[in-house]
């Protein structure tokens, strides 16, 4: 997982497909960007705010009880345990430092099921900048307490009204408002997906989730496993940002199989029909002429139609694989990481899970890193309806 | 005939272009185009729906919705055109996904056959309309090219001399809309492009009256009038309508 072009291209996907007014803006990113990731002082301020801030290193927690129910060896990377309860805040505090050094004063974010949302008002309260926050009115329904959370950090949140009301109309009027507002406003992508250098950029602020947890499975297995490596490093994939940070640290070992887990009912790469949309070249679910269809999953962080470029060739390499889990089984692997673990994982990182929990015979005896990207804390509202009265 | 014959042969006399846009395949919309056209259109601008269409605001996502819920495509879009003769050049806007969808040669050539002069595609800008463009030049499908107030001299260049039939000046920063005034980058943008091209530059994005058209007309070559007919074509259903609407541009043109 290397440094692309100016072109913006990993093999056949990714690029800049975007209008003419917004063509500049982000050639002055991809210049800003290469600046700063190559400056030390840069580097080490973002550094001191992952640690001092953000609470990183994350631990790489061994999951005794739940590897011993599946029968393999079970290592969650807790990305939950960061500041604002995701991964996500890898990324914008990144991009917020970007954003300030390039002379912008305002974020503008879309979100999901409000992870970006609340990191990107966070990152903006932290710095002093403005910030609005477009998300799906769906959205806005079942992540009411993110809608909350991000007003009280003091950004302005706007329900996107077109189309299904979910992630993938609220990135649309992002790119609406940014046409309108590129010249003091920074576009805070929150995936790895859009026109370059988002892909490759928001893949570079979360490989710290992968550089760490190559260190810590090399300190944790090098004992006892033979090359300090786990077998498999499994993540969940909606545009794939928590899984291109983790596989960043795996992706020249050819003895770690990587796996993309997608929601069945958004799955990009499951489908692989390759289109044009958000500003790239990916895999796309679309009718046959398509147009873009509505993806649906229980997990509104999943609930994209599209996913990263990168993971569109890691998949067309052969290098990782993207699967497919049914709500139904993220449903069980919430309650059941829960029971086993006393960790209560985002509807999102259940898809992780899940795909581990259904796959346990071919995992017997192995050695499994899941990322768990976030918290479920904003699910529990949602859970509460669909479990009631079963617990 | 071309869109660079149409739009050059009205400037060259003195006159002011006019070119309409109407979103393709909701409600009577041939006849809105036969309208537009009666009613003193130089070309017609023609938009083939698409699901998420970001350069777009409310109106016309609201007219690609009404027309995707009538079932529209965009082979359904060309079949109509291709069918009609309105005695004046047509584009065909969209975004690139359809037209990558449909294979580029296969959309060229297609576009070509249903007498569709041209071809404007937002989303696909100079550094990824390769590819595209040169199947289009091919089949002899001019590809507009626009041109932003964002872009720096050197790449304005390289815009207006990779476009075809005209350039389309955006003639503000954002989506397309009608405004209360006309925003003051519209004659900075069109006198940039102007100074560049022997080709017609037309300013479109933002210009929603007869007298903003007039005003950017001091410098443009034309105009591009999209949402203010496209939400009269939504109001009223009606092709008289429609075609009373381009009228009061053509009129305030031509007086000047």
């Amino acid at each position: 997982m290397g440094t692309p072009g100016s072109d913006g291209r990993f093999g056949d996907f990714g690029g800049s497909f975007v209008p003419e007014t917004l063509v500049p803006a982000l050639q002055e990113l991809d210049a800003a960007f290469r600046g700063a990731w190559s400056d030390a002082a840069f580097r080490a301020e973002l550094d001191d705010l992952l640690s001092g801030y953000a609470g990183r290193p994350s631990p790489l927690t061994e999951c005794h009880r739940l590897g011993a129910e599946l029968g393999c060896r079970l290592l969650l990377k807790r990305e939950d345990l960061n500041h604002t309860g995701s991964h996500k805040i890898n990324n914008v505090l990144g991009q917020a430092l970007l954003a300030r050094r390039m002379g912008k004063r305002r974020l503008v974010a879309e979100t999901g099921a409000g992870q970006h949302g609340v990191a990107t008002a966070t990152a903006a309260a932290l710095m002093g900048m403005d910030c609005l926050v477009f998300m799906g009115e769906v959205d806005m329904e079942r992540q009411a307490l993110n809608v909350f959370r991000m007003r009280l950090l003091g950004a302005q949140v706007t329900p996107a009204l077109s189309g299904s009301r979910t992630l993938k109309d609220a990135v649309n009027e992002a790119m609406r408002y940014w046409v309108s507002a590129v010249e003091d406003t920074h576009y805070c992508l929150g995936s790895v997906m859009g026109p370059h250098p988002y892909p490759w950029m928001v893949r570079e602020f979360h490989r710290v989730i992968g550089t760490e947890t190559a260190e810590q499975c090399a300190a944790l297995l090098g004992s006892e496993h033979p090359t300090g490596r786990p077998d498999l490093v499994v993540a969940c994939v909606g545009g794939g940002s928590n899984a291109a940070g983790i596989f960043s640290g795996f992706a020249e070992d050819d003895d770690v199989e990587l796996i993309g887990v997608e929601p069945a009912g958004g799955a990009a790469v499951g489908h692989g029909i390759p289109g044009i949309v958000h500003g790239m070249r990916s895999y796309l679910v679309q009718d046959e002429f398509g147009q873009v269809l509505e993806a649906e999953s229980i997990s509104a962080g999943l609930d994209y139609p599209g996913v990263g470029p990168e993971h569109a060739h890691l998949s067309a390499s052969g290098r990782a694989s993207y699967e497919p889990v049914s709500d139904q089984e993220v449903v069980d692997a919430f309650v059941l990481l829960s029971r086993t673990e006393g960790i209560i994982p985002a509807l999102e990182s259940a898809h992780a899970i899940a795909w581990v929990a259904r796959e346990r015979e071919r995992l017997a005896g192995r050695t499994v890193v899941v990322n768990l990207s976030g918290r479920g804390d904003k699910d529990v509202a949602q859970m509460m309806e669909i479990l009631g009265d079963r617990l | 005939m071309s869109l660079a014959a149409a739009l050059g042969s009205r400037r060259d006399l003195g006159g002011k272009c006019l070119v309409p846009y109407l979103t393709g395949g909701f409600g009577d919309w041939t006849t809105m185009l036969g309208a537009a056209a009666d009613a003193g259109a130089d070309a017609i601008e023609v938009g083939i729906p698409f699901s998420d269409p970001v350069m777009d605001g409310p109106v016309i996502q609201e007219a690609s919705s009404r027309a995707l819920a009538e079932g529209t495509t965009p082979a359904s879009v060309l079949d109509a055109l291709a069918r009609i003769d309105l005695g004046v050049p047509l584009a065909v806007m969209t975004y690139v996904n359809l037209v990558y969808r449909f294979g580029y040669e296969r959309f060229a050539r297609t576009a070509a056959a249903s007498s569709v002069a041209a071809a404007i595609l937002p989303d696909l800008p100079l550094e990824e309309c390769g590819e595209w463009s040169e199947v289009a030049d091919a089949a002899g499908v001019e590809t507009v090219m626009l041109a932003a107030p964002t872009a720096s001299d050197d790449r304005l260049d390289r815009v207006v001399a990779r476009s075809r039939g005209f350039v389309y000046a955006v003639g503000l920063l954002g989506i397309t809309g009608e405004r209360d005034e006309l925003a003051s980058s519209a004659k900075v943008i069109a006198g940039r492009a102007r100074e560049r091209t022997e080709l017609p530059v037309l300013v479109g994005v933002g210009i929603s009256t007869p007298a903003q058209a007039v005003e950017v007309c001091e410098v443009a070559d034309g105009v591009v009038i999209g949402s203010v007919i496209v939400r009269r074509a939504l109001e009223t259903g009606s092709p008289d309508a429609v075609g009373e609407l381009v009228g009061t541009f053509r009129d305030a043109l031509d007086r000047g």
